[in-house]
C-alpha cells in the first residue's frame, strides 16, 4: 500500500495555479488543472532547468516561463518538437486535500 | 409474525422503500413519522409549483387514502425526540413510547445556512420544503429577491421567482454557476440565459451581512460595499445530512449516517435510506440512488439478500428552460485530452473528457439530446479511438465515411446556410463571385457573409476555394494561436461588437478549440478585455506572465529582480539607504543602474519578494513595473531646474506623465521621455512617446524604439501647455491599447494604422478628449500598487506550501 503525504488545501493553489513544495533534494512544483485536478513534478523544465511552477497552466500542460517550452503535466514529457521530459509524482484530491505518494521525497533525481 | 416497524421521516427515499414492502405483502406494522405536518410529497417538484406550472395537490405521491389502505400509522406532524436502542423504543415529542423491532432513519438533509449576521430575521428562508416554498410563491411584481447560491436549487429559485415578476438577484460565491456540475464555458452560457430573463447574476461575490429593519430583512450587503434590497432572501448554499437524532441515538455517524450494502447502521436493529445516509464515503443527493438504497432497505427488512452498489451517475437538468447535462468524472487522474465543440450561434457547448480511448465525463450545454448515448458509452467504457474524429457529432454520425470538409462544402446545395448572422446562402455567394467577388474581403463587401461574427470565415474561403478551383489561394491570416483560426485583429473586433466581456465568454462565442486556452491566446485575450471592459472585466493573474504575475523579473536561474519606481530619474537619500538595507537584508547579489534611470535588485529569491515589497513601501517607493507590458519609465533630464539650456520643466513634467500613467497595461512595453531642449539629453526620440521641450512649447513625437529595431519617432502634434501634452499622452496611449494586437510595440501599430489617422483621430478635440476620458477611466481602476497589494493579500502564495526536512524524508 502506498503512503499518502498530505501538502495543503487544494484551495491555496489558485486554477491553473502551482505551489512549490520543499524537499532537502529540490521542490516538487503541485498544479491545479481549470477542473480541479491535481499533479506534481520537479521544478525544473527539462531545457533549461526553468521553474515550472512559474509557467502558465493550460489544459492538463503548463509552459516553461523561461523559454516557452510546454510541458505534459501528466507525463512529465515536453510537447510538440521538444525533446525531454522531468519526473512525475502521483497526486489526488481527498475532501479537499492535495496528498502526494511519499515517493515524491524519494525517488527525485539524483542532480 | 408481523414486524413492528418505525420510520422516522416521510421523504421520497423512505416513501419508496414502504412501497417495496407493501408491494412484497411483507408482513409489517408501520408507523410513520413526520416532521412536516404532511406525508410524502415529490420535492424535485418543488420548482415547477414555485413556477405556478403545478400545484401542491400535483406532487403529492403517497395521499390519506394511500397510508389508509396501508394501514400505516401515520405520525405527521410529530418529532421523535428520543431513541432506547437497548430497549428498541422510540419517544414521541408528545411523551408517548412505542417500541420498535426494526428502525429506519429517513430523515433527510437540512439546508445550511450561512451564518452571516442577520441570518435569523424574518424573511431570511431557505428552499427546502412547501413552506419556503409558499413563502416564495407570495411575492409578486414589485417585489425584490435576492438568492444566495448559484448551484441547481437557487438557480431553480431564481427562475421560479422571476417567472412570478419578481426582481431577482443571484450571488454567487464563485465564479461559475453551478459549478459541481458545469465548467467555466457552460456556466457561461447559462448565466447569459439568465440574464436574457431578465435575473441579475452576481459571480464571485461575497455576502458580508444580512440587513434587517424592525426585525424583517431589508437587504444583502456584500464584501464589496454593495447593497442589495430584497424584500426576502433565500439561502441555498447545500444541503448537510440530517444526522442529529441519530447521533444522540449512539449509532455510528461521519457526514452521514453510516450505513453498509444492506443499508444497516452500526445498529442491526436500525436501518438508514436517503439524503441522510454516508455510504463508502459518499453522500447522496440525486433521486436515482435514493431509490436503489430504498430497494435495498425494504429486501434487508424481508430478510432477502440484497446491496447498495454506487453506480456512475448522470445529471441531466433543465434550469429555466436550458439544458444541462453533466456526467462522469472530471478529476484526479493522468492522460486526459478534451474534445470540445463550440457553435455560437445556437448557443451550445459539448466537451467530452477522454481517457485511455474512453469518454470518462460529458459536460453538455444547449443539446442534451444525445447525452443519453454519451452516458451509454461513460457507463459501458467503450472504445471510441476508431469514431474518435467524429464522436462529438453524436452517434447520426458514426459509422459513415469520415468527410472531406472541402467535399462536404462543394456538395451543399445552393440554398444551404453559410452565414448565419446575415442569413447569406451558399448561392448569393457563388453568384457574387461569378460577378467577380474573388477574395474573401471582396465577399464579405457585397454579400455580408462572414462580416459578423466572423465563425463562418472557413466556410466562405471553402466556397470560394471549390468554386474558383486553382485561382482561389488561400489566405495565410496568421491566427492568434493554435486554439483560434481568428486573428488578433478579428478578436479585438468581435470583443467589442459582442460586447465579450470574459474569457469564458471569448472562447464560447468565437468557438475556442481548446477547453481554456493556452499560454499564447491566454495573456492577449486578458489584456484585449482588461482594455475594452475596464470595469466589468476581472483581471486574470493566472492568464498572465509570471512576471506580471509576480510583478518582478524572472531570471534565468528563477529568481527575480526587483526594481522600485523612481518619479522621473529622481531620488533622494533616504530612498538610496532603503534600497541599500533591502539589498543588504535579502543577499542580492546584484544592484545595477538601468537605462530608465532607476535601481535593478537582481537575484532575489521568488518567497522573499513581497518582505522586499513591504520594506520598500514602507520607504515610500512603489513597483517600477520593470516586469510589465505596461508603462515602464519617463526618463528625463534636468531641464529648467539646473540646466543652462534647459526651456522648460522637463523634470516636472517627466514626474507629472510617470505619476498619470503609472499601472496602466498596453500591448507592449511603453517607455516615455521628456528632453527639456532639442538637445535631447533624455534620447526621447528613441522612446514610444517622447517630448521635446523647446521655447514656444512641447513637441509631441510617437513610434520610437531601441531594441531589436531601432527607430526614430516622427512627430505627432506640438502643443503649447503642459495639459494639453497630458491630454495628448493620454490619448495617444489609449488608442494603442485599444488597436494595437497584443505584443506589438507602438511604432508597429502606427504602421499599421498610419501616422495620419493617429493625427486625425488626436487633433480631433473631441475625440482626443474622448479617447483621454477612457484612458482616466481605466486609471482609476488600475493605478494602483501591486507590490502593496500583494503584500496585503497573497504574500503566502509567495512561500511554499508545505517543507520536507531530512527527518521527514528518512
Amino acid at each position: 500500500m502506498s503512503d499518502w503525504i498530505d501538502v495543503g488545501a487544494l484551495d491555496d493553489i489558485a486554477p491553473r495555479g502551482a505551489r512549490l513544495v520543499k524537499t532537502p533534494l529540490g521542490c516538487v512544483a503541485v498544479f491545479r488543472t481549470a477542473d480541479d485536478e491535481v499533479f506534481a513534478l520537479d521544478n525544473a523544465c527539462p531545457h533549461k532547468q526553468g521553474p515550472l511552477a512559474d509557467g502558465i497552466v493550460h489544459g492538463r500542460a503548463v509552459t516553461c516561463p523561461l523559454h516557452n517550452w510546454v510541458i505534459s503535466l501528466e507525463t512529465g514529457q515536453a510537447q510538440g518538437a521538444d525533446d525531454g521530459g522531468v519526473n512525475t509524482y502521483p497526486a489526488r484530491v481527498d475532501g479537499g486535500r492535495i496528498l502526494l505518494e511519499t515517493s515524491f521525497l524519494q525517488m527525485r533525481a539524483a542532480e | 409474525m408481523t414486524q413492528k416497524i418505525i420510520v422516522i421521516g416521510a421523504g421520497m427515499a423512505s416513501g419508496r422503500m414502504l412501497e417495496h414492502l407493501f408491494d412484497a405483502g411483507a408482513d409489517v406494522d408501520v408507523t410513520l413519522f413526520n416532521a412536516e405536518p404532511r406525508g410524502n410529497y415529490n420535492r424535485i417538484m418543488l420548482s415547477p409549483v414555485l413556477a405556478g406550472d403545478q400545484t401542491y395537490q400535483d406532487i403529492v405521491t403517497h395521499d390519506d387514502d394511500w397510508y389508509a389502505q396501508q394501514g400505516v400509522t401515520c405520525r405527521f406532524g410529530e418529532k421523535v425526540v428520543a431513541i432506547d436502542r437497548a430497549a428498541k423504543t422510540v419517544t414521541a415529542d408528545n411523551g408517548d413510547v412505542l417500541g420498535y423491532d426494526k428502525l429506519v432513519f429517513g430523515t433527510g438533509s437540512n439546508p445550511f445556512m450561512i451564518p452571516l449576521p442577520g441570518h435569523d430575521l424574518d424573511g431570511v428562508i431557505a428552499y427546502r420544503d412547501l413552506e419556503d416554498t409558499e413563502r416564495m410563491m407570495s411575492l409578486g411584481e414589485g417585489n425584490k429577491a435576492v438568492v444566495i447560491g448559484g448551484g441547481l436549487l437557487g438557480l431553480e429559485a431564481a427562475a421560479g421567482m422571476a417567472a412570478r415578476g419578481v426582481d431577482v438577484t443571484v450571488v454567487h460565491i464563485m465564479g461559475h454557476l453551478m459549478e459541481r456540475q458545469l465548467d467555466d464555458a457552460a456556466g457561461y452560457l447559462l448565466r447569459k440565459a439568465l440574464i436574457d430573463k431578465g435575473i441579475t447574476v452576481k459571480c464571485s461575490a461575497n455576502s458580508k451581512e444580512i440587513l434587517g429593519e424592525n426585525g424583517k430583512v431589508r437587504a444583502l450587503l456584500l464584501e464589496d460595499g454593495t447593497e442589495l434590497p430584497c424584500d426576502l432572501l433565500v439561502m441555498a448554499v447545500g444541503i448537510r445530512p440530517n444526522v442529529a437524532l441519530a447521533q444522540d441515538a449512539g449509532v455510528m455517524v461521519g457526514k452521514g449516517i453510516h450505513v453498509d450494502d444492506q443499508m444497516l447502521t452500526s445498529d442491526e436493529h436500525v436501518l438508514a435510506v436517503g439524503e441522510c445516509v454516508e455510504h463508502n464515503g459518499a453522500l447522496f443527493g440525486l433521486v436515482a440512488p435514493l431509490y436503489d438504497q430504498a430497494k435495498v432497505a425494504a429486501q434487508t427488512l424481508m430478510g432477502a439478500e440484497a446491496a447498495f452498489v454506487q453506480k456512475e451517475i448522470s445529471t441531466k437538468l433543465k434550469v429555466t428552460g436550458c439544458d444541462l447535462f453533466s456526467a462522469g468524472d472530471f478529476a484526479d487522474a493522468d492522460g486526459r485530452e478534451d474534445i470540445v465543440f463550440r457553435d455560437p450561434a445556437r448557443g451550445v457547448y459539448k466537451r467530452l473528457v477522454i481517457e485511455d480511448n474512453c469518454v470518462i465525463g460529458a459536460v453538455f450545454y444547449g443539446d442534451t439530446a444525445d447525452s443519453a448515448w454519451f452516458f451509454g458509452l461513460i457507463k459501458d467504457k467503450t472504445d471510441i479511438s476508431e469514431m474518435r474524429e467524429t464522436l462529438i457529432f453524436g452517434p447520426a454520425y458514426q459509422g459513415g465515411e469520415p468527410l472531406d470538409p472541402m467535399a462536404a462544402v462543394a456538395a451543399l446545395p445552393r440554398d444551404a446556410e453559410i452565414c448565419g448572422c446575415n442569413g447569406v446562402c451558399k448561392g448569393q455567394i457563388i453568384d457574387a463571385i461569378d460577378a467577380g467577388a474573388v477574395d474573401l474581403g471582396a465577399v464579405r463587401a457585397t454579400t455580408k457573409a462572414s462580416a459578423s461574427c466572423g465563425t463562418c470565415t472557413g466556410l466562405v474561403e471553402q466556397v470560394l476555394a471549390s468554386t474558383l478551383g486553382d485561382a482561389f489561394q488561400m489566405p495565410v491570416a496568421q491566427p492568434v494561436c493554435g486554439c483560434t483560426d481568428l486573428t488578433h485583429e478579428d478578436v479585438r473586433r468581435l470583443i467589442k461588437s459582442q460586447e465579450l466581456k470574459s474569457m469564458a465568454a471569448v472562447m464560447q462565442e468565437l468557438g475556442w478549440k481548446t477547453s481554456c486556452g493556452c499560454h499564447v491566446c491566454r495573456p492577449a485575450l486578458n489584456f484585449y478585455l482588461l482594455v475594452d471592459w475596464p470595469v466589468e472585466y476581472q483581471d486574470d493573474p493566472q492568464s498572465r506572465f509570471i512576471n506580471e504575475r509576480k510583478h518582478a523579473n524572472i531570471q534565468k536561474d528563477g529568481t527575480f529582480s526587483v526594481i522600485p519606481r523612481m518619479w522621473g530619474g529622481i531620488t533622494t537619500p533616504d530612498e538610496l539607504r532603503a534600497i541599500a538595507d533591502a539589498a543588504d537584508k535579502y543577499h542580492v547579489p546584484t544592484v545595477k543602474v538601468t537605462g530608465g534611470q532607476r535601481i535593478d535588485l537582481l537575484g532575489v529569491k521568488g518567497e522573499d519578494l513581497p518582505d522586499m515589497w513591504a520594506d520598500l513601501n514602507a520607504a515610500g517607493m512603489v513597483s517600477g513595473h520593470g516586469y510589465a507590458k505596461g508603462l515602464r519609465t519617463v526618463k528625463t533630464c534636468v531641464g529648467t531646474d539646473h540646466c543652462r539650456f534647459g526651456t522648460q520643466d522637463s523634470t516636472g513634467l517627466g514626474i507629472k506623465l510617470e505619476k498619470e500613467l503609472w499601472g496602466t497595461w498596453t500591448p507592449h512595453k511603453l517607455k516615455l521621455a521628456v528632453s527639456g531642449c532639442p538637445r535631447n539629453c533624455a534620447e526621447a526620440t528613441c522612446k514610444d512617446i517622447g517630448v521635446v521641450c523647446v521655447d514656444s512649447g512641447y513637441q509631441v513625437s510617437i513610434g520610437g524604439a531601441a531594441g531589436m529595431e531601432v527607430k526614430q519617432t516622427e512627430l505627432l502634434v506640438q502643443v503649447a501647455t503642459e495639459a494639453e501634452v497630458m491630454e495628448v499622452v493620454n490619448a495617444v496611449t489609449q488608442l494603442y491599447r485599444e488597436g494595437a494586437k497584443y505584443l506589438d510595440r507602438l511604432f508597429k501599430w502606427m504602421n499599421k494604422v498610419g501616422l495620419d489617422w493617429i493625427k486625425e483621430q488626436i487633433n480631433d478635440p473631441v475625440i482626443r478628449k474622448e479617447a483621454a476620458a477612457r484612458f482616466d477611466l481605466s486609471q482609476s481602476i488600475y493605478r494602483v500598487d501591486p507590490w502593496a497589494e500583494h503584500v496585503r493579500e497573497k504574500a503566502s502564495t509567495y512561500k511554499p506550501m508545505a517543507e520536507f526536512k531530512l527527518e521527514a524524508a528518512e
